[in-house]
């Protein structure tokens, strides 16, 4: 799974460095190469929501998550690649991982049986 | 029985790399690594040493491996596919040769995914067969601290899927390095030990140099490579010569130049040679030929410091970190006069990679000495006190300061 975090964000909130033409371009790419199992592009963080259960069972429901960290989850691909060098390439390539952004690599796990 | 540990030991490293490409499992492939040496150490007395060792102890693993796996409900599946790839890529009938994948297994341990102390613990567990208290021994941490990073390392590659594979031709430049420095930094912690009774860990510059050589042999176009080699024997001749007989430090300029072993700078010297020419030369290689113009000089003083400044001006334009700079800068203070070189090393005291650098402060205290500014000097020396790491490095300075407290 690659995790696309949010680098700088311009006054209009939309990433400093990397423009709409480059993930339409890299989304193409990508797809077309057959590896993309899923793929979503996340909504801005203000509509986010976040949900809390606490050891007594009382559900706490907050505006969230906040942006204290300056890394903001922006979307993600699930792919199936043979390893994490191949996986490193297309994150790589991702314009997410560009102008201060990251994208982080994480294997799915697999169950016995599954 | 020296002999057959030395091939057991060679063979293992070997072993581990091929069973850990065909099976994916580093665990895996050291256990049955291990077994395979077992069962060898148990057989071959008995009934004699087999024709072709080596093939002998691969077919023995495979078979311990597959047994593993028959009986692990998790790898049943994965069985099916490995049991096709090995009909189809059994190397066994092709004779003597087996294909040597322990390039790939370097690649592995010393992957950027990988916490950058992970890698070079696994390099000297799995390619250098050091058991797991000797590399905790090597590193200076407790077995089971060591044991602990090894299992979550090992971990990583296998569930991170990190592959066992030589970078393609466009990548290998990025990684080269990576390899390069992880086997360097063992060989300096067995140089200078960055703490501890002794100054020099000589079995740790040794495992560098023979990781080394392996990886020179298995890629001999890739003059990096061959110029880490050249650095580390023409560093490495001079061992004898560095410690005096109560294990204190002796200075390059003060060193019995005919204890320097010369079979091994003429091995350097060749193969400094090999890595500076067909273009331009890397950092390690530069350095290589820095440590041959020491190594060639009859005495201190006839050391070509010209030619040493030059090379540290390459060496910093392909590398400006201040530790280069303040090499540069002792070099320019032989050619030119202390004065010239405290200028320099004055310039650099604001970085801060040098501030509490242990041999910054002493070079400082030395060109201070040298220009009769005793108070400054001895300020300066008991600085270097409070940084030297191990009690060697402290002695030094503690007898330097004598000295000059009692020119005083």
């Amino acid at each position: 799974m690659l995790l696309i975090n949010a680098g700088e964000l311009d006054p209009e909130n939309s990433p400093v460095g990397c423009e709409p033409e480059d993930w339409m371009r890299f989304d193409k790419e990508i797809t077309d190469s057959g590896v993309v199992v899923a793929s979503e592009s996340l909504a801005d963080l203000v509509t986010a929501t976040r949900v809390q259960v606490a050891n007594d069972g009382k559900r706490t429901v907050t505006d969230g998550p906040f942006a204290e960290t300056r890394e903001v989850l922006g979307g993600f691909y699930v792919i199936d690649v043979p390893d994490l060098d191949v996986a490193l390439e297309w994150a790589a390539k991702c314009p997410g991982s560009r102008g201060g952004g990251s994208v982080d690599v994480r294997p799915v796990a697999e169950f016995p049986g599954a | 029985m020296d002999h057959v540990e030395a091939v057991f030991r060679e063979e293992r490293g070997r072993l581990l790399a091929a069973l850990a490409r065909r099976f994916g499992d580093l665990d895996l492939a050291e256990e049955v690594t291990s077994e395979a040496i077992e069962a060898a150490l148990t057989r071959w007395p008995v009934d004699g040493v087999p024709p072709n060792p080596g093939g002998w102890l691969m077919t023995t693993a495979r078979r311990k491996a597959v047994d593993r796996l028959r009986r692990d409900q998790v790898y049943a599946a994965k069985l099916a596919i490995l049991q096709v790839e090995a009909d189809r890529s059994a190397p066994q009938a092709a004779g003597d040769e087996l294909p040597d994948e322990r390039l790939q297994l370097f690649f592995t341990c010393t992957h950027p995914a990988l916490a950058p102390e992970d890698r070079g613990a696994l390099t000297l567990r799995c390619l250098a067969g050091l058991t797991t208290p000797e590399v905790a021994r090597a590193f200076l941490v407790p077995t089971a601290t060591m044991a602990k990073r090894i299992v979550r390392a090992k971990k990583k590659i296998r569930e991170a899927r990190i592959p066992f594979r030589v970078p393609g031709p466009d990548e290998l430049p990025e990684r080269l390095p990576g390899v390069l420095q992880v086997i360097y930094s063992v060989f300096t912690e067995g140089y200078a030990a960055s703490s501890g009774p002794y100054l020099q860990r000589l079995d740790l510059a040794e495992e560098a140099i023979r990781l080394a050589r392996i990886l020179h042999r298995l890629l001999p176009d890739a003059r990096e490579a061959t110029g880490l080699l050249a650095l580390m024997l023409l560093i490495h001749a001079r061992r004898d010569a560095r410690s005096g007989p109560d294990g204190d430090i002796v200075l390059l300029e003060d060193q019995d130049r005919s204890r320097w072993d010369q079979a091994m700078i003429a091995e350097g010297r060749d193969l400094v040679v090999t890595a500076l020419t067909g273009g331009p030369a890397g950092p390690y290689a530069v350095q290589a030929a820095i440590n041959a113009v020491h190594d060639e000089a009859a005495d201190f003083a006839g050391t070509d410091w010209p030619q040493i400044v030059q090379l540290y001006d390459v060496l910093l334009e392909l590398d400006p970190s201040p530790v280069i700079a303040l090499n540069r800068a002792a070099a320019i203070a032989l050619r030119d006069g202390p004065e010239a070189g405290l200028a320099l090393l004055d310039e650099l005291a604001a970085e801060p990679v040098l501030r509490d650098y242990h041999p910054f402060a002493l070079a400082r205290a030395d060109l201070l000495q040298r220009l009769g500014r005793v108070p400054e000097a001895i300020s300066a020396y008991d600085h270097a006190l409070t940084l030297a790491g191990s009690e060697p490095e402290r002695e030094h300075v503690r007898r330097r300061l004598a000295v000059l407290n009692a020119s005083r």
